[in-house]
């Protein structure tokens, strides 16, 4: 894919296999390719060479206007209609797609719940009234209105702030698990790639340098581009990624502190330098083993 | 006061010029504005076609059109449709491109046409910018048909004509005190409908 006037492809020779359901982060340095891949899904761009498929059907042959009511689009701009309120701005899918007035009206309350933002006092509010935090709640809200199969999300929190940016993350994650869409997530933030991403691209001048699990990625990095941008000798990143589960030795001494077995191995750290000795590690409430400093050193080997 | 119900008639008339020469001039004018705007490599050429035809002395302009349209309603109605073109092009053009891109790129992407973007994204965001355009112009085009006058398309020029004609003051304030009067209602009701568009895109 070429810009007219470029001097060398956006994007280029990539092949990436995406499975149904997955969040795949593309992620790597501004300009490097990341935003215009995620527009050839929903064929926003249109490669010279090259294509696109979803569910096998390739995206260039479908209208491209019902192919992206199909597929949900959110941006880091946001781009509420300010004429429209929150709730018409949620049923823009659903009204092109013809949904009758009552299902749309139970939708639109229904996404607002979702996104947690209570549909009595924001269904008839304009845009213009929410903070950018409630905006983009509104504008997921917007691109999963219809249920969509993938959704795209281009720098969806990049313009919010970093501690409501956290509380987005988190919430996002809840809400396309239960949707059990595909989500392809555009972001130069390493750390927000790291927490969000079953898997991740990572892109420079238009190519893939890496296509892995973020833990891999981490601990693997294929080559030092990748090792650069991940920071991957920051051994707390790694820790973050890393399950006390994965750490824990059998032991018959249970001690008095535990941890779940879900907690990250950066969160063991943090409790033993605070001046634990050894954790307990519950599953269930149940104890299946112990770590202490010495098992998280061997864990990062 | 006896002459009341012949202004009055003359006021229609000189409504008629108006709506018919900026209903014509808008015919032409939409799809240029929205074409430059979409491609304002185009917009030069346009707007300095529009600014020689603006730049044409009205009389002049007029004198031409009678030549080939004759004397009456119609040589009136394109002189006002050809001035209105330097205003509500660019105008036209300026209000579609104010729209936000992201608004635009988000619209894109959700899957309307280009004729739902249009009509239920663009002309909404930009209807505060294109009442405006419609206020300056009608403001201008009420002032030009007083022209009318000269080639007898009636309207309230006739008497602004034949007073001067006579050298009879009162007659040619009696058709130009209604006429500014008539610009002021427009521009008061254009903006009032600006105002409520404003409500509407929340710029306000």
């Amino acid at each position: 894919m070429r810009y007219p006037g470029a001097d060398r492809n956006a994007v280029d020779g990539v092949t990436l296999d995406i499975a149904g359901g997955s969040f795949t982060v593309l992620l790597g340095p501004s300009g490097c390719g990341k935003s215009t891949l995620l527009r050839t899904v929903n064929a926003l761009v249109k490669p010279q060479s090259g294509r696109v498929t979803i569910d096998g059907s390739d995206v260039a042959a479908a209208d491209g206007t019902q192919l992206r009511r199909g597929i949900g689009y959110v941006i880091q701009a946001i781009g509420l209609f300010s004429h429209m309120t929150v709730g018409e701005n949620i049923a823009v899918v659903p009204s092109l797609l013809h949904w009758d007035r009552a299902r749309t009206a139970e939708r639109v309350d229904e996404l607002l719940g979702l996104t947690g933002l209570a549909p009595d006092r924001y269904r008839n509010r304009y845009p213009r009234e929410l903070s950018g935090g409630e905006q983009q709640r509104v504008g997921v809200a917007r691109a999963i209105a219809a249920e969509p199969r993938v959704l795209l999300m281009d720098e969806p929190f990049g313009a919010v702030d970093a501690i409501l940016r956290a509380d987005l993350q988190d919430e996002m994650l809840r809400i396309v698990q239960s949707l059990k869409t595909t989500v392809v997530f555009v972001t130069h933030d390493v750390d927000e790639a790291l927490r969000l991403a079953d898997r991740i691209v990572v892109m420079r001048e238009g190519r893939v340098e890496q296509y892995d699990t973020p833990l891999d990625i981490l601990t693997k990095p294929s080559t030092r581009f990748v090792a650069q941008l991940l920071g991957t000798d920051d051994t707390l990143r790694r820790l973050s990624l890393m399950r006390a589960a994965d750490a824990a030795v059998a032991s018959e001494s249970t001690s008095a502190e535990t941890i779940d077995a879900g907690a990250s191995l950066r969160d063991a750290l943090n409790r033993l330098l605070g001046g634990v000795t050894r954790l307990s590690v519950v599953r269930d409430g149940a104890p299946i083993g112990s770590l202490g400093l010495e098992e998280i050193r061997k864990a990062l080997q | 006061m006896k002459h009341l119900p012949q202004i009055g008639g003359l006021t229609l008339q000189h409504l008629a010029l108006v709506g018919a020469g900026l209903g014509i001039a808008l015919v032409i004018a939409v799809p240029l504005g929205v074409f430059t705007a979409r491609t304002p490599r185009y917009g030069a050429p346009v707007f300095g076609l529009a600014g020689v035809v603006y730049a044409i002395p009205s009389l002049a302009l007029l004198a031409v059109a009678v030549k080939y349209l004759g004397l009456g309603f119609w040589p009136v109605v394109l002189v006002l449709a050809a001035y209105a073109q330097f205003i509500l092009i660019r105008n036209i053009a300026a209000a579609i491109a104010g729209v936000p891109a992201a608004q635009i790129d988000a619209a894109k992407g959700l899957g309307l046409s280009a004729w739902q973007r249009f009509a239920r994204v663009e002309i909404p965001l930009a209807a505060p910018a294109l009442l405006g355009a419609l206020r300056l112009t009608t403001v201008a085009l009420i002032a030009i048909a007083t022209l009318g006058g000269y080639v007898g398309a009636g309207g309230l020029g006739s008497e602004i004509f034949f007073g001067l004609q006579r050298q009879y003051v009162e007659e040619t304030l009696a058709g130009s005190i209604p006429a500014a009067v008539l610009a002021i209602l427009a521009d008061a009701f254009f903006r009032t409908l600006e105002r409520t568009a404003l409500k509407r895109t929340g710029e306000a």
